[in-house]
């Protein structure tokens, strides 16, 4: 590809990007120097430099002591993701990379381990058991295997399955069925395992499926449980009955094009999926949204996390049997559809952010319909509250129920209100403030116990706590100026100009036909998402896709403790905690 | 509608009256392929009272639906705006949602179907006892919508027959809501019958 010439004086002043550049980071000078620091603790890795987070290059055979060192005497005990990149041309071509997280210290670390075809890796779950599905992951769609995984299987995709669907050699439309007899081989795999521990135990033990298809799974999970009596003595999850390949589908799409893709991660709030992902490319650009485009996303990314909410409690309590507060908590949604709506058209899933800012501007009524949300919303939230919180039923059904320790939470992955559950104070939007986060007064909620009780108190009161951050935004005023930046590189070029001037109808012209052509490199930029951490890692060669997306889904994490919370307890109790957890099957099989 | 003022006695073309289906005489008869002369002829013979029986029992299906959510990804959640309390679809008789594929005769496909659950949506249908109707909600569940993945099934005609399509992505609840008003004309015309 060519580089762009500029013809004329349109308002744009910066440089052109010119392809296969290198990516440097704003922040590269401090990364570095972090890492050197940390290189100089830790014996046998090699640092490398230039990266937005500080880098290591390690031998396979020494990750597990790397590992462990970065967890006992760096304090990095939250394991956050273990993906592959493959790059078919190297000779080792698959990269590795682990991405951990130090809450005492407030930074990231990432580690990369590059193997070849057909070698292995040592597992790493003596050191995190929270990398348990993300290894399988990994071996599902690049087929480097874990030595020492004590259930290395394929998890998103399913028994028929051939090839590993992420490598670069894979044809992204390649599909496999999946026959009556696929799916009996799925069972021996799920079931003996609790078969052959003999309790003593006048019972005779059942299995029982839930799921896929069943009202409380909401979608696509599957439990198989074995019960010794009413009590689940043995539980195991499958996952995977939503796998859309959204990765791969990134992979064959434009930047501006995975947008879309990324709305429908977490249905139940799109557009704070849309700020993580373009908040990303943004980052690898280095390009810095309008002011007026992060104060309107600030507003919707709250609204969403109410709605996000709102959805958890709501189907939480009718798998309780609390039916009238689902419908109850959905008219504070269809209001807020209602502001959606006005803005861009759509209703669940807007795509309503564009790399660079917003794909049209706000309606002139915006604050004054969002000042109407925030003051009907809060009724809402207290009558529920008061419904269920002085109920003996609900009490009884949710306390110490689905329990989780804070040490094991960490050691899981757990983010967002999951974690807070635990006592943990750990919140994106606090620890790493973005679209202006810092200049907001708002609290963190934690509880203490790590039941669903306590996820319940957790989420309703951030579903306040949002409520104040937009009434802070309120006050503040919709800032003027324009949404989306002025880059023609970016950003299209408006309509008005398009028509009437030559430059303008050819950076049209080669926005839509060549993208946004990013500098080559890596990045990872993070946002608290309805369910923690959500993440994006995205790695550009210089054209118009990227070379590989990769999200962090909190779910993913998250849901891989519940066979554990849930061992020792009922049926229901199980049902109760599930609700709680809130997991999003588009996130969770991404 | 019919087709106004067919009777001109000025013009030399014979013609019949024209209706639309299930407007004119046959209104509500059985119109499988081939069938719906006969029993027109037949009308005033043994049959009429079986097409009339016919005709109560189409309406009253038509108006109380069953229905079951497959409901996978994103278009479950509008369809749980549909049921609940702004949009309501009580008023048009569909509000009994059973989980139960055997209490169920209109399954709502809601989201993408992959093929990891492909066989379980077949075993689903199969369950379903007759009289029994599809409704695919949205562009994955019609075509795999802009999922042409290694994973995702490319509609799920594939898999079952389909009685209705509902666009978008996802349709917003009036627009399932018209789906299934529009199925509701099909089962009172008596277009659909299987088994």
């Amino acid at each position: 590809m060519s580089t762009l010439t500029k013809y004329s004086d349109i308002p744009y002043t910066g440089p052109a990007p010119t392809n296969r550049e290198p990516y440097v980071p704003a922040d590269a000078e401090k990364m570095n120097a972090r890492g050197a620091e940390i290189a100089s603790r830790i014996s046998g890795v090699t640092q490398e430099t230039g990266q937005d987070l500080p880098t290591f290059v390690v031998d396979k055979e020494r990750i597990v002591d790397v590992l462990r060192a970065l967890k006992h005497d760096l304090k990095f005990t939250l394991p956050l993701d273990c993906f592959g990149v493959d790059y078919p041309r190297r000779e080792q071509r698959f990269d590795i990379v682990y991405q951990l997280y130090s809450i005492e210290n407030n930074e990231r670390v990432r580690l990369k381990v590059r193997v070849g075809e057909g070698e292995s890796v040592p597992s790493s779950l003596p050191v995190y058991q929270g990398l348990n599905w993300f290894e399988r992951e990994v071996f599902d769609m690049f087929g480097v295997k874990f030595d020492g995984h004590p259930n290395l299987r394929r998890i998103l995709t399913h028994e028929n399955f051939q090839g590993h669907p992420l490598r670069k050699d894979y044809d992204p439309a390649q599909r496999w069925l999946l026959t009556e007899e696929g799916v009996a081989k799925i069972i021996p795999q799920i079931d003996p395992r609790f078969a052959q521990e003999e309790a003593e135990s006048d019972f005779e033990r059942v299995t029982l499926n839930l799921g896929p298809s069943h009202p409380a799974t909401h979608g696509t999970l599957r439990i198989v449980v074995t019960l010794d009596g009413e009590t689940i003595v043995g539980a195991d999850t499958e996952i995977g009955y939503l796998h859309r390949c959204f990765e791969k589908m990134s992979e064959t799409h434009t930047y501006q094009q995975v947008i879309p893709f990324t709305d429908r991660l977490n249905y139940c709030s799109a557009i704070i999926n849309n700020v993580g992902y373009c908040m990303t490319v943004e980052k690898m650009l280095g390009i810095q949204s309008p002011a007026r485009a992060d104060y309107v996303r600030l507003i919707l990314s709250e609204l969403m996390r109410i709605g996000d909410h709102l959805i958890c409690i709501g189907t939480n309590l009718v798998d309780m049997g609390a039916l009238t507060n689902f419908w109850y908590l959905f008219q504070p949604r269809e209001e807020m559809y209602g502001l959606i709506e006005a803005c861009c058209g759509a209703r669940l899933l807007p795509s309503y952010l564009r790399i660079g800012g917003l794909a049209v501007d706000v309606p002139p009524n915006f604050l004054q319909m969002t000042q109407k949300l925030v003051d009907s919303i809060p009724r809402f939230l207290d009558d529920v509250d008061k419904l269920v919180r002085t109920n003996r039923i609900f009490r009884d059904r949710v306390e110490g129920i689905g329990p989780i320790s804070a040490e094991d939470a960490l050691d899981f992955g757990f983010t967002g209100p999951c974690l807070r559950a635990c006592g943990i104070p750990y919140d994106v939007r606090k620890a790493n403030p973005y679209l202006g986060y810092e200049t907001y007064d708002f609290d963190v909620p934690i509880a203490d116990g790590g039941d669903t009780y306590a996820r319940y108190l957790v989420r309703m009161e951030e579903m306040r706590q949002s409520l104040r951050i937009i009434q802070q935004a309120i006050d503040r005023g919709l800032p003027t100026g324009p949404v989306i930046v002025d880059n023609p590189y970016v950003a299209l070029p408006p309509k008005s100009k398009v028509y009437n001037e030559m430059e303008s109808l050819i950076y049209h012209f080669k926005l839509i036909m060549h993208g946004i052509q990013p500098p080559v490199g890596e990045t990872y930029f993070q946002v608290e998402g309805g369910n923690g951490e959500l993440g994006f890692y995205i790695v550009s060669d210089g054209t118009k896709n990227p070379y590989r997306v990769r999200v962090r889904p909190p779910c993913f994490a998250i849901y891989q403790a519940f066979t554990k919370m849930i061992t020792g307890q009922t049926i229901p109790d199980a049902i109760a905690a599930l609700g709680s957890l809130n997991i999003i099957a588009g996130e969770l099989d991404h | 509608m019919p087709v106004q003022n067919v009777d001109n006695p000025n013009s030399i073309i014979p013609r019949k009256s024209a209706t639309a289906p299930g407007e004119g005489a046959e209104k509500g008869l059985i119109t499988l392929p081939g069938e719906s002369e006969r029993e027109v002829e037949g009308i005033g013979g043994a049959t009429y009272l079986t097409t009339k029986l016919d005709q109560v029992v189409n309406w009253a299906r038509g108006n109380s639906l069953w229905p079951l959510p497959f409901g996978t990804a994103c278009c479950a959640i509008e369809f749980m705006s549909m049921v609940s309390s702004h949009y309501d679809i009580a008023r048009f008789g569909a509000e009994v949602v059973r989980f139960s594929p055997r209490q169920a005769d209109l399954m709502i496909v809601a989201g993408t179907i992959v093929d990891k659950i492909a066989p379980v949506l077949k075993k689903i249908y199969e369950q379903m006892p007759e009289p029994k109707y599809v409704i695919a909600m949205g562009a994955c569940a019609t075509s795999g919508g802009f999922y042409r993945a290694y994973h995702v099934v490319q509609g799920i005609d594939e898999i079952i027959p389909v009685d209705i399509w509902v666009p978008g992505c996802p349709p917003t609840p009036d627009g399932l809501m018209y789906g299934i008003l529009k199925l509701k004309e099909k089962i009172e015309r008596g277009e659909i019958r299987r088994g």
